[in-house]
């Protein structure tokens, strides 16, 4: 498989009032073509801020973002986002929603009826074709949701970028979330890009997990391919001992990461120009 | 017992409130409530309003009680019907004659002449809603475009926040001379279409009602969620579909909170300004009157006062029908 994705060297800096915040330093990560990665951190640490530099919505200080070896600069639909708090436009319906981007996206593409036979197509694969006349105030969290994923699918776009999209979700729904997406992704082969601060959503969906060290001036702190086979079930996998060991590696490292960086801000500066490869790019 | 409240209780919030809400619609303290304590006040206002005016002697003598003015509105009532009977009258000597006429002479040229009777409180009434509503208009025409440009560029609003703030507090008054001489001077014709009094006042009302819609309109557009505005970049919207499908929806909400204000200025300034320019809406009735100096002025300034009451409340209304039927936020509580 080749590089889909590759962040070169990305440092981002904030002007403030109290003088330049370093947030990202010397970010360089290589994403395969069908890959499922997830951002993992600190709140605070810049998990979010490699995502939207990935989305173009900034610009990174340093460094640069490259998808199928063209660097890109601004946002577009290639990479569709999904935002943690859904971003839908509150006065349109689901269908609405989900025909903004379509008509943007394919508008002399398709005709009419193509058109319309996607934007279902797309709410159907998120199980929402039975909403499509509905506001967003008229439906749950997590069916929002759900249309943000439609949303960002419609645009076929070939990263997906998902911002915390279940954490402001109930335990219940957000697992039903993530066994739809782990289906959607394993139908598309879209590649896709992950911030979380849930550590169990991380090991079950990933195929790598990219855990960033304590901000200011984030570096990628260590990165742990989750092994586990696909599909994978979350009932299976609360036995399976690969599982649990996943999990524990990223919880010592969060853990370790808080208390170290409490004594040595600067932890893991050295490793910082470390390029890291992911399996598959290495192996094939 | 239990399980009826839990099977009661399921469904959507929606429902479980619409059902609250019929439930208290039902109550009897919620009639009492929403019938009968404005009917209390309303009366308890009418017996201090005739006791007291009793009490205050002025050259025209006392001030009218509510009795009184209700005679006057009948009478203006009256005087309406007697002067629209007249005009038809008018209208149909005139029609005869030019009849007889051109059947003397099938070549005649037959002149048709508009009645020229003065106006009746009725035909003030249309003025001031004509005059009002067309300063309404022209102001939100500007100030909406206006305010999404404000809104949207931080330049535009570092420009122009001190001359909003500066001129927002201006009465209609201080405008008046100045606008009466400008139209004086530009607006010259022989023949003019529309008359220079409302000119003045349709400019004076709009002048004054433009700037709620205008920093309503700045805020809304200057305050879309920022993830509204990366979804438009996303998805690549270019400058007037994003203002079209992202900005002005969403700012929708507080246009219409600005123009339901505006027009209750564009009320309130519309009769100042039609007593100063004279022009023959509701505001010169009560100049007019005002200058009359009858035993009756008194009680049909009255009624004038609480037609101008009525109407801005039945405007009020219409912009909050208006607001909730375009307001996307369901959430909010518009009263």
């Amino acid at each position: 498989m080749k590089t889909h994705l590759e962040l070169s060297d990305v440092c981002m800096d904030f002007p403030t009032p109290k003088g330049t915040f370093n947030a990202l330093h010397h970010i360089n990560l290589k994403v395969a073509q069908g890959e499922f990665l997830s951002l993992i951190g600190h709140s605070g640490c810049g998990k979010s801020t490699v995502l939207n530099i990935v989305a173009g919505l900034l610009k990174a200080t340093q460094g640069g973002i490259i998808v199928n070896g063209h660097e890109v600069n601004s946002p577009g639909p290639d990479r569709g986002m999904v935002f943690q708090n859904h971003s839908l436009l509150p006065w349109l319906t689901v269908y609405g929603n989900v025909a903004l981007a379509v008509r943007q996206v394919f508008g002399g593409k398709k005709t009419r009826a193509e058109q319309r036979e996607w934007i279902e197509h797309n709410l159907e694969l998120v199980n929402m074709a039975h909403a499509m006349d509905k506001r967003p105030h008229e439906i749950s969290g997590g069916m929002k949701q759900r249309v943000g994923i439609a949303r960002a699918l419609s645009m076929q776009p070939q990263i997906l970028l998902m911002d915390e999209p279940f954490g402001a979700l109930d335990a219940l729904t957000r697992a039903q979330l993530q066994d739809s997406l782990m289906e959607i992704q394993a139908r598309l082969g879209t590649t896709v890009l992950m911030v979380t601060h849930d550590v169990d959503e991380a090991v079950l969906l990933s195929d790598r997990v990219v855990m960033l060290n304590v901000g200011p001036g984030a570096t990628i702190g260590k990165v742990l391919d989750v092994d586990l086979p696909r599909p994978r079930e979350r009932l299976a996998l609360a036995e399976s001992a690969d599982y649990h060991h996943c999990r524990a590696e990223i919880l010592h490292f969060l853990y370790a990461g808080h208390s170290a960086s409490a004594a040595e801000p600067a932890a893991g500066a050295g490793e910082t120009r470390l390029h890291l490869l992911p399996k598959k790019v290495a192996n094939g | 017992m239990s399980t009826g409240v839990a099977s009661r209780l399921q469904g959507t919030g929606q429902h479980l409130v619409a059902r609250v809400a019929a439930l208290r619609g039902s109550d009897a303290r919620s009639v009492l409530k929403r019938v009968a304590l404005p009917m209390i006040g309303l009366l308890v206002m009418l017996m201090l309003w005739e006791q007291g005016a009793k009490q205050v002697q002025t050259s025209l003598g006392a001030l009218p009680g509510p009795v009184a003015v209700w005679e006057q509105a009948g009478n203006l009532w009256d005087e309406h019907r007697a002067e629209r009977a007249k005009a038809a009258a008018f209208y149909q000597r005139q029609d005869e004659r030019n009849a007889e006429r051109l059947a003397k002479n099938p070549e005649a040229e037959v002149r048709i002449r508009s009645y020229t009777g003065k106006p009746t409180f009725v035909d003030q009434i249309k003025t001031s809603l004509v005059t009002v509503m067309s300063g309404f208009l022209l102001a939100s025409l500007i100030a909406i475009p206006a305010g999404l440009a404000i809104g949207l560029s931080p330049t535009l609003y570092a420009m122009f926040n001190p001359v909003i703030q500066l001129f927002k507090p201006v009465s209609p008054l201080a405008w008046l001379p100045i606008v009466t001489l400008v139209v004086s001077a530009v607006y010259v014709s022989d023949d003019p279409m529309i008359s220079k009094s409302y000119l003045v006042s349709m400019l004076c009302v709009m002048l004054c009602s433009i700037w709620p819609t205008l920093v309503n309109t700045a805020v809304g557009a200057s305050t879309v969620s920022t993830d509204l505005v990366s979804v438009s970049r996303v998805l690549r919207l270019h400058a007037l579909s994003h203002v079209w499908r992202v900005v002005l929806p969403s700012a929708i909400p507080m246009i219409f909170a600005g123009l339901r204000t505006s027009l209750g200025v564009a009320w309130m300034v519309l009769i100042a300004s039609e007593m100063l320019a004279q022009n023959p809406g509701l505001g010169k009735f009560v100049w007019d009157e005002f200058q009359n100096g009858s035993s009756a002025s008194l009680g049909r300034i009255m009624v004038a006062v609480l037609t101008i009451g009525l109407i801005g409340f039945l405007l009020d209304r219409c912009m909050l029908w208006l607001q909730r039927n375009v307001s996307w936020d369901k959430n909010a509580i518009l009263r």
